[in-house]
């Protein structure tokens, strides 16, 4: 307050006397009071889905004017929609503010380049800016694109040119943007599941068939224990972490394993400290504490997993090796990895588990090593916390007590991330807790649709609904691909439902090629790229580090901030002809060329990259559905016009798809039958409708469908919305785009936007939106139900068998007219309808998680076995593998994690949030700081071999020095979401510091643990 | 100005009764400090439903932003690790609280307040600011057992927590409550929320918080935002919140016992500056000596 002294005196005395003068009687007729006027009165209500995490909460959007035409809106407060199931009018701290990012200074309102040399943008008209792109597009294409391979192959891939693609983006922008990167033959693209879930895919569906979040965000409440490890959903997903407190409320433990005491540990009744990098110690003596000391659901266990499978005698592990190790590939031959197969082709079995290599005994033998000691001593967990995991864990083994994981990016962000959430799905399978409410493996996704842009196969090797894009050496021929995607039964009468994989995939390319698809074309099957190995963003980024690279279209991802060893990224771009960046607002990709000082120190005049930049919209301005982590397909409404003259992202490929279309039907080209015979039906072609591209992911009947059982009767009639996947045909007489989504939106209209929240048990409301598949909620379901198909637990019923079928408070995931006397099992995504311990041939690195260190160890060796520090099956580029520190340089280990005022990049530039988190930090212990002379709020310079970044210190009691291997570890936590483009204070790229190195199955980089020092600044 | 949305219970500096017949519903908001999470979407929250934004600060080497209330910020989270023998047996503890006006039942500001109307009491429960009569004073601040109020740079007036009066005018509950992801800010009845306290400190206590308890001070006659804290025997562990806050003895003494006499007092010195200014003249400020204040601050 700024009051001089003598304004002082004089406000006491008019305040004094004013008073008193009331008490003497003279009172003013302004003390009566009302309220500020209640704001939104009549202001226009919009729904909509927040943009952010993948809960997937609902919104509130009210907008300036009752929606008259002559009055322009304008959002103008932003709450959350009470109706929601999952959040229920909540939002979190950028959920609340999302206001300042619709009306952030940093959005994007004109298409701009920048020109080669330049150090600035200059404006340019749309027209410019599709014809240049277009033009550099074509001019690649034609001189880089590869026809066939050596072997002589049709391959059709285009690989100098990449191209990223946004989860936060709708899926109707998804699926054009696969329509339209397939086209051309693009294989060397990524969402951003590759650097954040790609291994929960991996590793869930090599359990159980699936790779998705296995129960829902409200059913968390009905869990009697949480383990919380590999995440920190408080501050992740606070939204959802409603229902885990919920829980508490109602009973419930909750139990923190993780580096850092952190917003999750605040509230949980125990915090673990562990090791970052040392998950599978922990999660691999769980299980060897739970078999020896009996806690297992044995009904469970002996019926729907394949504990009593026998694996092939070939199969060992000795010294840190499976069998069938190439060392100078670095890769595993899988061969042996396998089961034991009858002469009808059909698994052996062992039902008594007597078996010496029957699969639990196999398990027994492999975890025996993962003593409570062995974990002590690897993880630097203390004895009393591990063993209180184990003991509330064991408490739910019995069919009437369900604990669930939540867990997140601390598990997949290793080079063993796939196995370390594969060991717990493992010891959800001992628990009994799959498909059981309250139970699961809940993975808890990142951006608000990555789940959707997984879904539609957004990934370099994938085509939607989990199809693999044909592999040059696999599937040289349709009849290949058919062959080889289409598994066979493992066990009688199981459903194997990937044994229908040509209706979905013929329809798939009914989808993409219209009529110019036929039986004689092998549905316009050589049209689509074929990849030789997988282009992952790692992979991508070393081409381009090559100089291989012309092209990088990149749309909503900022891969300068999101890549690991952000340096090297910054020069790789530098070798980039032409850059596309199609973004709402301004990002550090986009001006990489810019030289910020220390943060980014680039000589701009020398770099010859042209970067074009496009404006887009964002969620409030456009229709479309996105998907939550519970598959959960919502529908939002747009609220607004977006600012200046920004594009949605469908108006901005089809201009650029129509552009090129335009050119090789004036100019020919290299290849251009792909381009020119992709079906392109829509009523304005330069500017698809969602409603168009969403009808289109449902899928509809080409021609009348006949009932098989119903002579003359038809399933679907010519020209309507397919009902669901179970009528998709392999004769051409079906499209649907994403089969995983049929049922969407069918011939009763839109399914994504209803909004009926009855709960119809459990906390399960199936009429709020739509999920896939089939609107089942708690998928593997019929396993909530002991053989028989009576419900494990009374009090968890969520279906049973009812003497005719299937019914119950949740759609079953199962045959529903399946009499459980005829032994089908509840994984019917796998050809043995159980879930797997021993995941066969599944994964790059082993069918049984093991141990193995970070790329970069602060330990320098792995006690387990010495010859064998990292995983065997890990794949790292020469010049990354340069760039690799070691333990006696940088002695700690550093992790990087998200902050819950932030998400990713983007909202440094929303005001709000930069008021409530302003500045770069990074977390240190007190006994490191005091070591090294840091207080609290010192800058402190932290640094790895791959470069350094300044920051204030946060000297913290939350983070302690551990014991591990009879030495001290301490870990620097590094929180990520800084940059030049920014509301907030500028901050240095956090990724210049991991690694360039990836999970073995998936190449989801290693950021959560490696090698790092620190000084004070 | 329109009769009040809301009734009026007290105004600052306005001894005449507010029409007092109709008995509305006594509000409170609750926190439960054991849920949570410090996530800052109840301060996000408020500011962007009350069209607030404070500078962007810095980091100081803890998770506090912004660093304190101010006239942009009217709650703020507080963050406290404690690791201390006496405190659940040594474990370590992130305690965070929501600070903000607390609304008292008898609120210091408003007795402290001389300006008429600038501070209003809802018979809801509700203490509210209304900066149109606000003299910049300061007095609330000092009032104030909990060192809420903060005077604004751009006006010099008074500012904080209205617990969204024009909300819960309208029936909704404020936007903190709203948004809160754990629940852990609830909003109701003052009865109901004590249930709901209750319950959650029977939840605790068989957690093994023995004292656990509820924060509802008798010392400012109750507050309509009230906290579940797992030690209730020790408030000041979340971030110095006061063990038992009272009005100052100086505010209480000035604007009550001794009121009626400096009233007196005022009446004479108006008297006399009547007949100072009718027999004398009127007094010059001596700009120059102000101006010069000014430039030495």
């Amino acid at each position: 307050m700024q009051v001089t002294r003598r304004q002082f005196f004089k406000v006491s005395a008019a305040g004094l006397s004013a008073s008193s003068l009331v008490a003497l009687g003279f009172s003013p007729a302004t003390a009566l009071a009302e309220v500020r006027q209640y704001k939104l009165a009549r202001a226009k209500e919009i729904r909509n889905t927040c943009p952010y995490c993948s809960v997937g909460c609902g919104l509130l959007m009210y907008s300036l004017g009752d929606g008259a035409k002559n009055a322009k809106q304008e959002i103008i407060h932003i709450e959350g929609d009470p109706d929601h199931p999952v959040s229920r009018g909540s939002l979190c701290p950028k959920g609340a503010g999302l206001l300042d990012f619709i009306h952030s200074p940093n959005r994007l309102k004109h298409p701009e380049v920048r020109e080669p040399g330049s150090k600035e943008w200059k404006r340019i008209s749309w027209h410019e800016a599709i014809e240049r792109i277009a033009k550099h597009m074509k001019a690649d294409r034609d001189a880089n694109f590869i026809a066939k391979n050596a072997d002589g192959v049709t391959v059709n891939r285009w690989l100098s040119t990449a191209m990223l693609t946004a989860s936060a983006s709708s899926n109707e922008t998804g699926i054009l943007t696969q329509k339209f990167m397939r086209s051309l033959g693009i294989v060397g693209t990524d969402a951003q599941a590759r650097v954040c879930h790609g291994p929960t895919v991996a590793a869930l569906a090599a359990t159980f068939g699936r790779g998705a979040m296995t129960n829902t965000w409200v059913d968390i409440k009905n869990a009697d224990f949480i383990l919380i490890m590999g995440g920190n959903p408080a501050e992740a997903h606070p939204v959802g972490f409603k229902w885990a407190i919920e829980a508490k409320k109602k009973g419930a433990k909750i139990i923190v394993v993780d580096p850092r005491f952190n917003r999750s540990a605040a509230v949980a009744d125990e915090y673990v400290p562990i090791r970052a990098g040392s998950d599978i110690v922990f999660l691999g003596g769980l299980i060897n504490w739970l078999i020896a000391n009996d806690k297992i659901q044995w009904d469970y266990v002996k019926a729907f997993t394949n504990a009593s499978f026998i694996v092939n005698e070939g199969f060992q592990f000795e010294e840190g090796l499976f069998s069938g190790y190439d060392e100078a590939k670095g890769k595993y031959d899988r061969g042996s990895w396998s089961y034991e197969l009858d002469a009808k082709g059909q698994a052996k079995t062992d039902p008594t588990l007597q078996h010496p290599r029957c699969v639990w005994n196999l398990m027994k033998a492999h975890y025996a090593r993962y003593t409570p000691e062995v974990v002590t001593d690897l993880t630097g967990s203390p004895k009393e916390g591990f063993l209180s995991v184990c003991k509330h864990l064991g408490e739910c083994s019995t069919p009437t007590k369900v604990s669930t994981i939540l867990y997140a990016l601390g598990w997949t962000q290793h080079t063993v991330g796939a196995q370390n959430i594969r060991t717990m799905a493992m010891v959800q399978l001992l628990l009994g807790n799959i498909g059981m409410p309250g139970g699961g493996v809940n993975a808890l996704r990142g951006h608000s649709n990555i789940q959707g842009l997984s879904d539609l196969g957004l990934l370099s090797t994938n085509l939607p609904g989990y199809l693999t894009l044909p592999n040059d050496k696999a599937h040289p021929t349709f009849a290949d691909y058919i062959e080889k995607t289409a598994p066979k039964a493992l066990q009688p009468g199981q459903l194997n439902y990937w044994g229908n994989t040509p209706k979905f995939f013929v329809s798939l390319l009914k989808w993409f090629w219209g009529d110019k698809a036929t039986k004689e074309n092998n549905w316009g099957y050589d049209w689509l790229p074929k990849w030789d190995k997988m282009y992952d963003v790692l992979q991508v980024m070393d081409l381009m580090h090559q100089g291989k690279v012309n092209g990088f279209i990149v749309q909503g991802f900022n891969p300068l901030t999101s890549f690991p060893d952000s340096r090297k990224t910054a020069e790789d771009f530098a070798k980039l002809k032409y850059m596309v960046v199609i973004d709402p607002i301004t990002t550090e990709t986009s001006s990489f060329w810019q030289n910020h000082g220390e943060i980014n120190n680039v000589d701009t005049a020398s770099i010859q990259t042209e970067v074009f930049r496009l404006p887009s919209t964002c969620f409030a301005e456009e229709d479309g559905a996105i998907v939550n982590s519970s598959r959960w397909l919502q529908w939002h409404w747009k609220g607004a016009d977006a600012p200046g003259e920004a594009k949605t992202d469908q108006e901005i490929l089809a201009e650029l798809f129509m552009a090129l279309k335009k050119l090789y039907q004036a100019e020919g080209g290299t290849v251009p039958e792909p381009i020119l015979n992709l079906s392109w039906p829509y009523k304005n072609p330069y500017d698809p409708t969602p409603e168009e591209l969403a009808k289109e992911m449902n899928g509809r009947a080409l021609a009348d469908v006949p009932d098989p059982k119903n002579p003359g009767q038809f399933l679907v009639k010519k020209g309507e919305q397919i009902p669901g996947f179970a009528v998709l045909q392999d004769d051409g007489s079906t499209m649907s785009a994403c089969w995983i989504f049929a049922g969407s939106w069918t011939q009763a209209g839109n399914q994504m936007a209803r909004r009926d929240n009855t709960d119809t048990g459990l906390g399960n409301t199936p009429g709020w939106a739509w999920a896939w598949p089939a609107n089942r909620r708690i998928i593997y379901n019929r396993a909530s139900c002991d053989p028989s198909g009576k419900p494990w637990d009374p009090k968890r019923k969520l279906i049973a068998w009812n003497g005719e079928k299937w019914a119950g408070a949740d759609v079953p995931d199962f045959k529903v007219d399946s009499n459980p006397a005829d032994g089908m099992n509840p994984f019917i995504m796998n050809p043995e309808g159980v879930g797997r311990f021993f995941c066969t041939d599944k994964l790059a690195d082993g069918p049984f998680p093991e141990h193995y260190e970070p790329m970069e160890s602060p330990l320098g060796t792995n006690p387990l076995h010495p010859k064998v520090v990292n995983s065997p099956a890990v794949r790292i580029f020469k010049a990354d593998k340069e760039r690799l520190g070691q333990h006696t340089e940088f002695p700690y280990v550093g992790t990087t994690y998200r902050l819950t005022e932030h998400f990713q990049f983007w909202t440094k530039g929303v005001r709000l949030s930069a008021i409530a988190q302003p500045e770069q930090f990074v977390e240190v212990g007190e006994a490191l700081a005091a070591e090294k002379g840091i207080k609290a709020g010192d800058w402190v310079k932290v640094s790895s071999k791959r470069g350094y970044i300044k920051a204030k210190a946060v000297v913290t009691k939350r983070i302690k020095a551990l014991t591990v291997n009879k030495q001290t570890v301490h870990q620097i936590g590094i929180p990520l979401h800084w940059g030049w483009e920014t509301v907030a204070k500028k901050g240095f790229l956090s990724n210049t510091l991991p690694p360039a190195v990836g999970d073995c199955n998936t190449q989801t980089p290693e950021y959560k643990a490696f090698l790092v020092n620190i000084e004070k600044a | 100005m329109a009769l009040q949305s809301l009734d009026i219970l007290r105004r600052s500096a306005s001894p005449t009764a507010a029409p007092q017949a109709r008995n509305p519903l006594e509000v409170a908001k609750l926190i439960d400090v054991s849920v949570c999470i410090g996530c800052k979407a109840c301060q996000v929250a408020c500011s962007e439903w009350n069209e607030l934004r404070d500078e962007v600060g810095s980091c100081v080497g803890v998770y506090d932003n912004p660093t304190d209330l101010s006239a942009q910020a009217w709650t703020v989270m507080r963050f406290n690790e404690v690791e201390q023998p006496d405190v659940s047996g040594g474990k370590l503890e992130w305690l965070i609280r929501k600070d903000g006006c607390m609304h008292c039942a008898d609120p210091g500001c408003l007795k402290a307040c001389p300006s008429p109307g600038a501070i209003i009491q809802y018979k809801n429960g509700i203490v509210d600011f209304h900066q149109e009569n606000c003299i910049g004073c300061g007095y609330c601040v000092s009032g104030c057992p909990f060192n809420v109020p903060r005077i604004s740079k751009d006006d010099n007036k008074a500012y904080k927590c209205n617990l969204c009066s024009d909300r819960v005018a309208v029936g909704q509950e404020p936007a903190c409550v709203k948004t809160c992801p754990t629940g852990a800010i609830q909003f109701g009845s003052k009865e109901d929320m004590k249930e709901v306290a209750e319950k959650r400190i029977t939840d605790l206590k068989s957690r093994g918080y023995d004292q656990a308890g509820l924060y509802d001070p008798e010392g400012v006659g109750g507050t309509h935002v009230m906290y579940v804290l797992h030690h209730a025997d020790k408030p000041e562990l979340y971030s110095n919140l006061p063990k038992d806050p009272a009005i100052s003895t100086t505010v209480s003494l000035w604007k009550g016992l001794l009121k009626p006499v400096a009233t007196l007092g005022i009446a004479a010195a108006g008297l006399f500056g009547f007949f100072h200014y009718i027999t004398v003249g009127p007094n010059r400020a001596e700009d120059e000596h102000e101006a010069e204040e000014e430039v030495t601050k």
